[in-house]
């Protein structure tokens, strides 16, 4: 039997009519069938959190959704996070700034936790970072450097929020 | 004149890409018609078969082929994985299979390979493919696995023993004779996988109309792909292409050929189609290298000063089922116990005895870190035996600054004197134990005991050979648009090849790294190099690139004197300029140099120069280095669960000139962790079926970000004296003195209980257990 | 690791969903995936039929009726971590989600999804035991309950029908200010629990405890009410003598022994951390600890 079906994905803004198989993981679709391949896959069964993307705004291992479930969904990858001219979120430059990565293979899902992270905790603490990022794994940094780069990022979007603030105060 | 390039913290080169998922891993690879690969794999420890019976899956709509060891047979040039060095002296059945004939020894051993559209449909197949499994007798320990009356790993062999060596100096008999003590104790060390976030991979494109085949393939080895694809397939290297893409990772999982990727290389020639394999997390779990299981005997006979005078004992070392590389493990480990310790007469007898497990070979650490932890336990047994601190009986034993270079009294793995060259093993001991303020512990530790919690100190000292040669190539070119481009063998997976490359290339030419391009391992554009692995990189890639960039320089500043028309001593480079020290307007870019040496018309050459703005440099490594480090770490024990939290962690780290110290650090921090692992989380376990019993990471716990601190890492840089740049490597140093010193801090905070720990990784059941056996016997 | 062909079902309603399970045989609900995608990909099950749970918005709700807390089974993980219904009312639940898996996996995860795999060490069904849940289900031919004690009907196997769906998980919150504490031990972060201790504690105007509820998660296949633990809590003035003697009662449970802990290692942790979760859900409710 082959069930497939036509889903209709919204990924960084850009809509994708595709056909899948509805046992295609929404990983594989994102990779393969829409051909976004920033986003990778560790483990599949949802510990290494290298597959982590947004869905409608929400941090989820892509690796444990069908590509079906996310028919109708605004999808965030780490493709989406640089605007429109290239210039790198906060997020991205923090890493750099903060050797943050080395291989790079679980560093999208990184990014990806981290944004939805720091949209609900601005300002958070080294454990509670640490904690946010305890379901990604990485075999090359030992972390530090992937949580001086957040916490970095995180005082970097305070900076930004606060002069969007006072520019739309002034 | 462009700043310093060497201690200087530079910004990754490899970063833009990763970080915008630009990055191009070997599963991001698409090629048109290409189909992809599962195999059939073994779910027995240990059986026989006489038929496998594909009809079932090639009748499944989508699956192309089904691949056995007859059509290996029929294929290639051997139906082995073509060895990587003497193997004469081992047992033939030793040898792995690219698939077997008739007889399975571990769990996950690759029996067929099903080739369809998609994963998902080779995934379908693979059960439907029937193989009539016999169940033969298996092995599941080493140490049992060397009794005479022990059935064997392979039906054929008469018995386990890969190979039983000795490694040994001095004259330990009477040394233990004279002891005014001796203590003995036995020690397991379980096995661990590699796990890189990204498993194994290749892309395998075989082009029928130009019998071209090119690999992609996720490794840490492009060379022997390239050579075993050469001699399998019996085509030559101008037909053969390896192109490593982005690695996720290495740490010595990807440091060989394994029987998939050159069943993915024979699937794509059979079927003049491009074919994928990319491994899942289970089958890295079942069928990527790991590194141990040993199990030590080990006696250390002591002077009434707890100097020791001689170490002794046995060592079994769990090989697998098959030998893939060598004995580099167990020779290492047992080359490693004496580190930067004065251990006067010295035995180990090593029996490499195999199992029916998946093969064994250098995983991050290579064998140094078991031997390690064995000198560190041997070490604290004399502390605890004779009630002096710990730090002080490694005080007494370390190999004082004065006394380097030091010639060991064993040899290295090649039969060449062990020499370390450089550095102070007693400077950084006491730094570190400065830095971590070990002196105040106690008084710590005894205050925090009346609050009913315990915390405990422990400390370790390692040196690990690195930079071991031969060679890595580097050409360093430029051509006509005048950028700089280096070509270099040095395989990338994380460490930061490619910035630290163009740094040192940087520093001679006088332009920003990121004015140059590096290039790693495309076969076409270096066809000669070794693989990355033992913490070599740098000392042989970074020199030949510091040696060709030198030789560019000399050859711009030769051009330009010749156009200008003075002295070679009165030309400086500098910002991508060859021009003329007290006529700056008389210059040349690299770009018209590039011109004149490309031999275009109009700018003239020396008669006797050489074509090319270019140079290649293989530097050979006259011997290995050694880089070496002190561990200090605090943790705090719950008595009640057993759970260890590390609670700080300094390190004095000396691995000689550090061209980029973030670089460094991020090796050192990562490879701390993986210690952290190899200490209290990552066991890979097998029951007495050899099944194994840990499949997922739910199960096999890799450190997370709560697991581990940030790492105060202190640096001493004693320039190695082997190589212009006076570097040594860190890729390994993290990871290796890590179980010594967190083992003997909980066994410090347990005090109280005075428990004696035995293995690593140690689980937080067993402290509990340790802690009731302890209570007891009171 | 891909999962098997399968015949996908996404139904809008929750009638539509009891309709599709009326005829099948070889089905498996999906609903949070956090527990069923890794089978799936793990290819340990094989279904003919997934049905998708999380089209039907009518199963996720949070609310408060005649009393009660309802949750639908598709609530997922994170909202209620964020709702302030369960924060004030039933703070027992935020304090072991903080515990539950990772920021990824309590996104989609839901309440009824982990009620229903059952898993020994998991948080959510020692808690809903501890509450004296009522899980409520429902197919084609009606409605019904069960308490949480009946809810397990073997290993990691609710006690519903091949055709019913559990709907939702409804209990009596306990009187404001109530003791209350959620303590396990994980070897990492976010790791299922190897034991898990959720306890509630109601004092009278005296300072004695006059309620308490002790459950254990990850000794026994299912969720164990320590009802000789409780019965000595009741009563006491939560010293430690009481806090102890009612923690070693733990210590006859007849536990699950496999390769990552011994059965001895299990009563262990469960004397351990039910002293713990006493002494917590104690001092809160006696005022001495902020919340």
């Amino acid at each position: 039997m082959t069930d497939t079906r036509n889903i209709a994905v919204t990924v960084n803004g850009a809509r994708h009519d595709v056909e899948v198989e509805t046992r295609l993981t929404l990983a594989d679709c994102l990779r393969h069938q829409i051909g976004l391949t920033g986003t990778h896959v560790g483990c599949e069964h949802g510990v290494c959190g290298a597959c982590t993307v947004l869905v409608d705004g929400q941090a989820v291992r892509s690796c444990l959704m069908l590509a079906v479930q996310a028919d109708g969904a605004m999808v965030t990858t780490v493709e989406g996070m640089a605007d429109e001219n290239g210039q790198l979120h906060p997020l991205q430059q923090a890493f750099h700034d903060n050797h943050g990565l080395q291989c790079g293979f679980c560093t999208p899902g990184i990014l990806m936790t981290l944004l939805e992270f720091l949209q609900h905790n601005p300002s958070p603490t080294e454990t509670e970072v640490r904690e946010a990022l305890s379901g990604n794994l990485c075999r090359c940094t030992g972390y530090q450097g992937i949580v001086s780069a957040a916490l970095d990022a995180a005082g970097r979007l305070r900076q930004e929020r606060n002069q969007i603030d006072g520019t739309n105060r002034s | 004149m462009t700043d310093r390039l060497y201690e200087a913290r530079y910004g990754r080169l490899e970063d833009l890409a990763l970080l915008t998922g630009k990055g191009r891993y070997v599963d991001d690879i698409h090629l048109p018609g290409m189909l992809e690969v599962a195999f059939v794999r073994s779910p027995h420890g240990h059986a026989l078969f006489h038929s496998i019976n594909a009809a079932a899956a090639l009748a499944l709509p989508g699956v192309h082929a089904v691949y056995t060891h007859v059509d290996v047979a029929q294929t290639l040039t051997s139906d082995h994985i073509p060895p990587d060095q003497v193997v004469d002296s081992f047992p033939t059945t030793t040898w792995p299979y690219i698939l077997p004939k008739d007889e399975v020894c571990f769990v996950g051993e690759a029996v067929a390979v099903v080739v369809a559209d998609t994963r998902y449909i080779a995934e379908d197949a693979a059960p439907l493919v029937e193989v009539d499994y016999e169940s033969l007798p298996v092995v599941s320990n080493c140490r049992k696995a060397t009794d005479p009356e022990s059935p064997t790993v392979h039906r054929h062999a008469a018995d386990n023993i890969v190979s039983r060596f000795t490694t040994e100096y001095g004259d330990v008999e009477p040394a233990f004779v004279e002891a005014a003590h001796i203590f003995g104790f036995s020690l397991k060390q379980h096995r661990g996988g590699a796990h890189s976030i990204e498993g194994r991979g290749v892309v395998a494109n075989y082009d029928a109309d130009s019998h071209h085949l090119t690999i992609w393939t996720s490794t840490q080895s492009p060379h022997k792909s390239r050579d075993a694809a050469v001699e399998l397939f019996d085509m030559d290297e101008s037909r053969v292409r390896v192109i490593v893409p982005d690695v996720g990772g290495g740490f010595g999982g990807k440091n060989t050929v394994y029987p998939e990727e050159i069943l993915t290389n024979m699937a794509s020639r059979l079927l003049a189609r491009p074919v994928k394999w990319i491994e899942d997390r289970r089958e890295h779990f079942l069928a990527s290298i790991q590194e141990r299981d040993q199990e030590w005997d080990v006696e250390v006979a002591v002077d009434t000063e707890a100097r020791v005078q001689g170490v002794r004992g046995t060592m079994y070392h769990d090989q697998g089922a098959y030998t893939l590389l060598g004995l580099h493990v167990p020779h290492n480990s047992s080359i490693a116990v004496p580190g930067p310790y004065h251990i006067p007469n010295y035995r180990i007898e090593v029996l490499v005895a195999e199992t029916n497990k998946v093969g064994t070979i250098p995983v991050r650490g290579a064998g140094y870190p078991e031997g390690n932890f064995t000198i560190e336990r041997v070490l604290d047994r004399i502390a605890r035996e004779l009630g002096m601190d710990r730090a002080e009986v490694r005080r007494r034993n370390l190999i004082p600054g004065d006394a380097i270079p030091y010639q060991m009294p064993m040899k290295t793995r090649e039969g060449t004197p062990m020499i370390y060259e450089s550095g102070d093993f007693l400077r950084c001991h006491e730094m570190a134990l400065e830095a971590a303020g070990y002196t105040d512990f106690a008084q710590r530790q005894k205050e925090a005991l009346t609050e009913g919690r315990y915390i405990g100190i422990g400390v370790a000292n390692m040196v690990k050979v690195t930079g071991r040669g031969p060679f890595e190539s580097a050409t360093v070119r430029v051509g006509r648009s005048g950028r700089v481009v280096i070509y270099t063998s040095a395989m990338a997976m994380g460490q930061g090849t490619k910035t630290t490359l163009a740094q040192i290339c940087a520093e001679q030419l006088a332009i920003a790294p990121d004015q140059i391009t590096v290039v790693t391992v495309d076969t076409a554009s270096s066809p000669i190099g070794i693989g990355a692995y033992g913490s070599r990189n740098t000392v042989n890639a970074g020199n030949s690139v510091h040696l060709a960039a030198g030789e560019v320089r000399e050859k711009a500043i030769r051009v330009a004197a010749h156009v200008f028309g003075v002295d070679e001593q009165d030309i400086e480079i500098t910002d991508g300029l060859a021009r003329v020290k007290d006529d700056p307007a008389n210059s040349l870019t690299f770009k018209e140099i590039a011109k004149a040496l490309g031999a275009a018309k109009g700018l003239a050459i020396p008669k006797d120069m050489p074509i090319g703005f270019e140079a290649t440099v293989n530097f050979r490594p006259p011997d290995v280095t050694y880089c070496n480090a002190s561990h200090v770490v605090e943790v705090e024990v719950s008595a009640e669960t057993g759970g260890v939290e590390i609670l700080r962690y300094v390190v004095v780290n000396d691995s000689g000139v550090l061209i980029n110290p973030t670089l460094v650090e991020g090796q050192l921090q990562g490879g701390i962790a993986h210690g952290i692992g190899n200490a209290l989380y990552e066991w890979m376990g097998y029951d007495e079926n050899s099944q194994p019993v840990i499949t997922n990471f739910a199960e096999y716990l890799l450190p997370s970000s709560t697991t581990v601190p940030n790492f105060e890492i202190i640096h001493v840089e004693t320039p190695s004296t082997l190589n212009p740049l006076g570097v040594k490597g860190a890729g390994e140093a993290g990871v290796i003195p890590v179980a010594g010193a967190v083992v003997s801090a909980v066994e410090n905070a347990l005090g109280p209980f005075g428990v004696w720990i035995d293995q690593a990784p140690i689980a937080p059941v067993r402290i509990i257990e340790l802690i009731e056996e302890s209570k007891a016997s009171r | 690791m891909k999962p098997p062909p399968f015949h996908y079902h996404d139904p809008r309603s929750l009638d539509d969903a009891l309709g599709l399970l009326v005829d099948k045989e070889n089905t498996k609900l999906l609903a949070g995936g956090q527990s069923l995608m890794p089978m799936l990909n793990m290819r340990f099950v094989f279904p003919d039929d997934v049905i998708d749970l999380n089209r039907i918005t009518e199963l996720a709700s949070i609310g408060e009726d005649d009393g009660r807390i309802r949750i639908g089974a598709m609530t997922r993980q994170s909202s209620l971590e964020r709702s302030e219904l369960i924060r004030n009312q039933c703070p027992i639940i935020i304090e072991a989600l903080r515990q539950v898996g990772h920021l990824q996996t309590r996104n989609r995860g839901t309440i009824g999804g982990s009620l229903c795999h059952l898993d020994p060490s998991a948080e959510l069904p020692t808690v809903a035991q501890g509450l004296d849940a009522t899980i409520h289900v429902q197919n084609k031919r009606g409605t019904r309950t069960l308490t949480m004690a009946d809810f397990p009907a073997f290993f990691m196997t609710p006690a519903i029908e091949p055709d019913e769906i559990v709907t939702a998980v409804e209990f009596e919150p306990w009187p404001q200010g109530h003791g209350f504490a959620f303590v396990e031990f994980a070897r990492r972060h976010g790791d299922f629990a190897i034991v898990g201790v959720a306890t509630l504690l109601e004092l009278s105007a005296d300072g004695t405890v006059s309620r308490a509820s002790i459950t254990l998660g990850g000794v026994g296949p299912a969720p164990i009410r320590c009802s000789a633990a409780e019965g000595i809590v009741t009563g006491s003035t939560g010293s430690d003598a009481a806090i102890s003697e009612a923690a070693e009662t733990c210590r006859e449970i007849d536990a699950l022994d496999d390769v990552h802990a011994s059965a001895a290692y299990r009563r262990h942790l469960a004397v351990t951390l039910t002293c713990r979760a006493l002494r917590k859900a104690y001092d809160r409710v006696s005022g001495e600890t902020a919340l």
